[in-house]
Formats: C-alpha cells, structure tokens, sequence
C-alpha cells in the first residue's frame, strides 16, 4: 500500500540507525528527505510543511541528542506524529441499530462508490442484517442497471425510480425501508465534481432529507495534491461522518489519507482493496503509520500469521535464518505456509523491508504455482543445495515443470536475491515482537 | 462557437486560482527573490508536478536569477512558459495518425475508474465529426454493467457497436471486433477494455493478450494503446504509465477530468520522465468534453490570469 514510502523511509533511517549520534543538521537533512518522500507520496504541500515543522520542533534539541540511539528516536517521533494526523485509532461504521440506518455514500467521478455501497450491503447481509441499495445516481450511464447487477449478486434489493430527482428517490428509499423492516439503507449517489455547485446542493438536499447516521466520502487512495480540495469541500457542504479509502491494493503510496484526514479531521474508517465485493476492510491508523515508516504492518501480519503459521516449524525456521541455512526446501515449505495467510501481495507488503527487496519480482499467485512446480521437479539435493544445479539440470527441471529454462535461471537468481535480503534483515532487530511468529522472523 | 482555446481556458479556470494561472498572480509587481522562487516551487508541487519535474525547473529558475538576473516578471513568466512548454514538447507526437492503412485500432487502457468508456464514448464523436467510419468493440466483460454503459455511448455517437455478453472472454471479443472492423471497412476501431491497477500481473497479462489477439488480424503498426489516465491522480501517474508502457505498451495518453479543481501538473511530471505523448484531455462528462492536446495552449491556459 504504502510501500514506496516506506522504501524511502527504509534509506532514511538506515542511514540515521548507523550514526551514532545526531547533529541538528543531521535531523535536518534526514527531514529534508522525510519531506521528499512525503511529497512524493502525493502528501499535500501543506500537510507536509507543517509535519515537518513539528516533527523538527519536537527533534531537535537536547533530548534526542542526548538519547543513546537517537536514530530510533527519530523514527519514533516521526511514527507517533504520522499516527497522530492519521488518527489514533480504527474508527467503526455507525452500528446498523435502527430501521432503517441510512448510509451515504458520496465523492468524486469513478472514485469507487457503487462498488462501495454492493460492498457494504455484502457485509451487512455477513451480520444478518437487511440492506436495501438505493440508486441515487440518474446521470451516469449504466449506473442504476450497474447498482442492479451488484445487488442481485449479493442478493440485495435495488431501489431506484424512473423520472425522478435524486433527493425524491432517496427521500422514497427510507419511506420504503421503514415500511419494509429494512436495518440498512445505503445511499449510492452520482460522482461529482466538488465545484459543481447544482450537483452539490443535490447532497445537501439528500442530506436534509433523510438525515443519514453515517455520510462517508469515498476516495481514491491515488489522488494528488488535490484531494485536500475535495475533501474540505464535501465537508463543509455536508460534515462528513468519514471517509473510505478505495483501491489500496495498488502501488500507490496514498499520502491523499493523510491530507484528507489533516483537512477534515473524519476519521478514515474503510479501506478499499480489491474489484470484489469482498474486498473491504477497516483502515487502521496506527498500523499504517507503520507502514508508511518502513516498521512494515507487524500488528496485522503478526494476527494472519499466528492464524496460519504453524508455530513449531517457524522456530525451526528461525534457527535456519540464524545460520543463514535457508534453502529451497525451505522455500517451499514457506510459499504453502504463506499461501493460508491470504493474497500474497498484501502479505508481502506487510513485511518490513520487504516491499523494497522484491521490488521488480512480480509476485502473482499463478507464478507461485510455476514455482512449486519448479522446486517439485527438483531433488532433495539440489534443493538443498543449489549451486549445484548446472545447465543440464536445468533442462531437466524445466521439462519436468514444464518450465523454460530461462524461468529456472530467474527462480535460482530470485532466491539468491531472497536468501541475502534475509541475512540483511536478520541484522535489524524489532522489540515487541513474538519470537518465532512468522515465517521471515527477523 | 467557442475557440478551441476560449473553452479550454474556460473549463481549466472553473475555480480562480487554476493552475499555473496563480504564478502569473504571485509574482506580479514583485521582486525576484530567492522567496518568490520559494512559492513559485510551491504552486508547481501543490500542481502535482513532482518532486522532480519541479526541482529541474526551480534549478533553471535561481540560476537565471544569478546569472543573468531575472530583471522583471515578465522574463520570469517567459522563462517558465517556456521550460514548460518545452517539456510538454519534447517529445514526438503520437504515431498512427500518419498512416493511412485502415482500420486503425485504438486500444484504450487505464486503471480502474479513470474514464476509460467515457473517453471512448467521446472519441467516437470526434472521429464520427470527422467523417470516420467508426467501430466501438465492449472489451469490458468484467465490470457490472460496463457493456450496458458502453453501448449508450455507441448509440449517442452512432457507430458500430461490438457487443459482448457479460464474462465473456474480452481477448475473443477484440478478435472478432478486428475481423468484422477489417471487413466493413471501417476507418476506427476504439477497444474498451476494463479499468486494472497495473499492479496486478494477471491482469496485465489479459490484456497483453487483448493485444496479441488482435495484431493476428491487424497488423501492429495499425494498433495503438492509448493509456487514460485520472487528471486528479498524483504521482503514482508515473507507476501506471511505466508499468503500462512495459507491459502492453503505451502509445499515448488521455487525460481527464481536468475540469476539476486538480491542477493537470502530472502532465508535465510525465512529460519530464517519461517519452509519451498526450493526444487528448477530458473536460467533463459530456459527449463534446473533450480536447486534443497542444502543449502550447495548454501552457498558455495555464498560465492565464
Ligand atoms: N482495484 C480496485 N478497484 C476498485 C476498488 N473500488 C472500486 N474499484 C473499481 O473502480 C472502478 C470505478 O468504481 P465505481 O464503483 O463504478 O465508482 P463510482 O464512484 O461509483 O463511479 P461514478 O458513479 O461514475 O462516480 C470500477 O472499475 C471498480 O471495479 C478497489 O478498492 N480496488
Ligand atoms: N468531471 C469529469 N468526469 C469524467 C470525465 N471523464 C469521465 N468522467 C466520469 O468518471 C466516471 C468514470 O468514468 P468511466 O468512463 O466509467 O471510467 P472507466 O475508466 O471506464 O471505469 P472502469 O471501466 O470501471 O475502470 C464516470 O462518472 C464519468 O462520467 C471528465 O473528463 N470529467
Ligand atoms: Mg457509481
Ligand atoms: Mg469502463
């Protein structure tokens, strides 16, 4: 999610770890780059002037020069202020407990708000809950037949009227709903333009109308420097309950959380990953404050790893690590203990340091596939022990998985590439974590 | 009828302060000091120019100051235009168009929600106004109700319309839209496909395959992929035309939405790292919102008061 940010953050404090100590010009420089990376990661001008002025204030000076590792102390200061913009800690939805909820759903052109709203009717069916979808949007193409289509797969009913002006239709929606013993309405409204004073005034007038508990703000995690714009326009016209952010299963570093969070002070309470109607989770502050400073999201991989790890064999594995013994064997036995914990891209990107490492290794759930079947047409030996695999050999793997050589020699480089990032990240060391807890115990 | 210019400057100045517009502001009557030079930097980052594009341009701009010394704003002002304009220009402008087989196919790319069918729904009323046969070919099986929003456009432009059943295999669609384009002559075929993060390789993979398909039937130098591309987008802009430009290749670009409050910088960040051309920008949601791209007059809108 934020892996870019952390990668830069990563060099940062890599640099600031192996000084002893710290001057004030040594604080500065390394904020310089803090404000670089910030900046980078779409983090609005703004937001990023006034961090780096407290951050400053708070580090120089006597207390982190007199500290015994002032590197941590920086990373420490910098972590807790990000967590302090982004919010302390997860926020919820407001509970379904009325008949009906109402939420609003709103932001700007192709943000994700219809793939929201077929989202969170999914999860309220999950709690047994009864939702109702209401197709708010008469302008976009499509958009009433798209909102059909998403409800029929989760099996939720659509509301929607022909000639009818969106305030009416939501208006109607909630008449129905508290006839229908409905627990959830979800509002699906047409992406606008913030500056489209007409369209505007339409929310303010769904707003009025059916006063909804929560009235969230979808945005993409992608935007620019704009999204302090948007977001302090829709909250001010509307007083936003909170936001969700969409599309956080790409590469964006998604600095927009922060500016939007600065701005509005609503808590971000959704994260968006994923087309699937499942792909939605709560967006945990802390945990991304964490990301974003190359700490990696221990407290979330930590949670799936103790669901999947079996526990005696990642102490067994920590002992490998320890004596640098990691082999294909064992590179195998960990792609099926990584395969029960989830989508290996996020996985992946939980990992400290890791982002970095693997970064032009494309990991993608058909490549594991090849990979196993790769290491299945090894021998224990050249498991074991690849040096040993020459040019023969690899044609015979290759046949075997039915493998180009050209992919063995890149699965051998790969894991080359694997075995040093482990040694480099074995020197670090993270207090507070469970030993023996996941598979790249560090 | 509006000049081309006239609703450019219009669209791109809905608010006051639009892009670039407020440096012409900023250092009006002022000194030019390493201070100004500070929040000239600030408009361009808060532009989404990036951190880079901004730091070459900032560059030239303290060492004209020392050197040559930038007397008045009005040397400041040309100085800029003309690095940004440079920029924007440096860079060949996209292919196709000059070559006169038929039918041209125009792949059109993007992640997810960036306007992709919109843009193919205007670009077939552009092409259709210029008296081409065009084609549309619904390569978005996989988003709810994306065909159905495909073909409203294709009836509001009225051109050929490619249909295809929801999960349909979209490479199988390309194909037979190449085929049945070549055989009724057409002049365009405009090839939807659906919004993927670049992120993920399967994905990617389904439409290098879209590609592939296609050039059995049209031979390569006729095909161009056009990646579009969300004006409000930061610089993570620059990840997708990378990864794109690797994967399926990207000809040129599409910008929309720029009729927002987003300032459109990302153009200029692209144009300094990386060689591809913008050919179109979307101004809104209508049918007509949309514009070829002209580093000159783009810059000039910019930089209007
Ligand atoms: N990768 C990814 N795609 C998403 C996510 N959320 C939505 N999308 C995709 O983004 C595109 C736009 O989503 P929509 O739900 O139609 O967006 P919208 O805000 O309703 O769009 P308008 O109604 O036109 O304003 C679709 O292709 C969705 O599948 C997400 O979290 N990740
Ligand atoms: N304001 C504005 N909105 C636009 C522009 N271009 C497209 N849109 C809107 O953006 C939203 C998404 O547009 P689509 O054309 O569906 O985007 P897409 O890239 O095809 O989306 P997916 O296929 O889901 O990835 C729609 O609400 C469009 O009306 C533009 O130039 N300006
Ligand atoms: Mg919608
Ligand atoms: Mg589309």
């Amino acid at each position: 999610m934020f892996g870019e940010l952390i990668d830069r953050f990563d060099d940062i404090f890599k640099t600031l770890r192996g000084a002893g100590k710290l001057s004030e010009k040594n604080i500065r420089d390394s904020l310089k780059e803090v404000r670089r990376a910030l900046l980078e990661a779409d983090v609005n001008y703004k937001v990023v002037k006034e961090f780096i002025k407290r951050v400053e204030e708070e580090s120089v000076g006597e207390k982190v020069l007199k500290s015994i590792e002032p590197g941590q102390q920086i990373v420490k200061i910098v972590h807790n202020e990000l967590v302090q913009v982004l919010g302390e800690k997860a926020v919820p939805l407001a509970p379904i407990d009325k008949t009906p909820t109402i939420y609003m759903l709103c932001g700007l052109q192709g943000s994700g708000k219809t793939t929201l709203a077929g989202k969170l009717a999914l999860q309220a069916k999950r709690k047994n809950k009864k939702p109702l979808l209401v197709a708010a949007d008469i302008y976009r193409p499509a958009a009433i037949t798209q909102l059909k289509i998403l409800g029929d797969s989760v099996g939720v009913e659509v509301f929607h009227r022909e000639n009818a002006q969106p305030p009416d239709i939501c208006y109607e929606a909630k008449k129905y709903a508290e006839k229908n013993f409905v627990d959830l309405v979800i509002l699906d409204t047409a992406g606008r333009l913030h500056i489209d004073e007409e369209l505007m005034v339409e929310l303010e007038e769904i707003k009025s109308r059916v006063v909804p508990d929560e009235l969230l703000l979808v945005a993409d995690a992608m935007t620019g420097q704009d999204a302090v714009n948007l977001a302090e326009q829709f909250h001010k016209r509307l007083a936003l309950t909170g936001v969700a952010l969409t599309k956080l299963d790409g590469d964006a570093r998604g600095g927009a959380a922060i500016s939007i969070r600065a701005v509005t002070g609503c808590p971000i309470k959704l994260a968006s990953v994923g087309e699937k109607l499942s792909d939605l989770e709560p967006f945990h502050p802390d945990r991304m404050a964490s990301r974003i400073l190359g700490m990696g999201d221990i407290v979330s991989l930590v949670e799936k790893a103790q669901q999947a790890v079996d526990m005696q064999a990642a102490a067994k594995l920590e002992e490998k690590l320890k004596k640098n013994a990691f082999t294909l064997e064992d590179f195998y036995d960990q792609m099926q203990q990584i395969k029960k914990m989830g989508p290996l891209e996020s996985i992946m990107g939980m990992i400290p340091g890791v982002g970095k490492a693997l970064k032009g290794i494309q990991i993608d759930e058909k490549g594991l596939t090849r990979v196993e079947a790769m290491i299945q047409s090894m021998t224990p030996e050249e498991r074991r022990n690849p040096q040993i695999i020459d040019g023969s050999r690899k044609v015979r793997i290759a046949k075997g998985s039915g493998n180009s050589v050209q992919n063995i020699n890149l699965l051998l480089k790969q894991f080359a590439a694997m075995q040093k990032m482990i040694k480099d990240m074995s020197k670090f060391k993270f207090k507070g974590l469970p030993k023996g807890a996941f598979p790249f115990q560090m | 009828m509006f000049s081309k210019l006239k609703q450019l400057k219009e669209s791109l100045s809905k608010t006051r302060d639009n892009l670039l517009g407020k440096i012409g502001r900023l250092i009006s009557g002022r000194k030019i000091d390493d201070a100004l030079i500070d929040e000239i930097e600030e408009v361009l980052l808060k532009a989404d120019v990036g951190v880079k594009a901004t730091q070459k341009i900032i560059d030239l701009l303290h060492r004209q100051a020392s050197e040559s010394g930038l007397a008045d704003e009005d040397s400041v002002l040309r100085l800029l235009k003309n690095e940004i304009a440079g920029i924007l220009t440096r860079k060949p402008s996209s292919k196709s168009e000059t070559n006169n087989s038929r039918p041209l196919v125009w792949l059109i790319t993007g992640v997810n929600g960036t306007g992709k069918t919109t843009t193919v729904g205007k670009l077939a009323h552009y092409l259709k106004a210029q008296g081409k046969e065009v084609m549309i070919a619904a390569c978005d099986t996989f988003r709810a109700a994306a065909v159905d929003q495909l073909a409203i456009w294709a009836e509001r432009s009225g051109v050929h319309f490619m249909r295809a059943q929801s999960g349909a295999d979209p490479a199988s669609v390309a194909f037979d839209a190449a085929t049945s384009a070549k055989n009724k002559n057409i002049d365009y075929l405009l090839v939807d496909t659906a919004g993927r993060l670049h992120t993920k390789a399967n994905l990617m993979e389904e439409l290098r395959k879209i590609r592939r398909v296609t050039e059995k039937v049209i031979p390569p130098e006729q095909i161009k992929a056009t990646l579009v591309i969300d004006g409000t987008t930061g610089q993570n802009a620059l990840s997708q035309v990378r990864i794109f430009t690797e994967t399926v290749g990207c000809d040129s670009l599409v910008i929309t939405k720029l009729d927002g409050t987003a300032r459109g910088g990302i153009i200029i960040a692209i144009a300094e790292e990386l060689s591809v051309p913008v050919d179109f920008i979307g101004i809104g949601e209508k049918i007509d919102d949309l514009q070829p791209f002209d580093p000159r007059e783009f810059v000039e809108a910019l930089f209007e008061n």
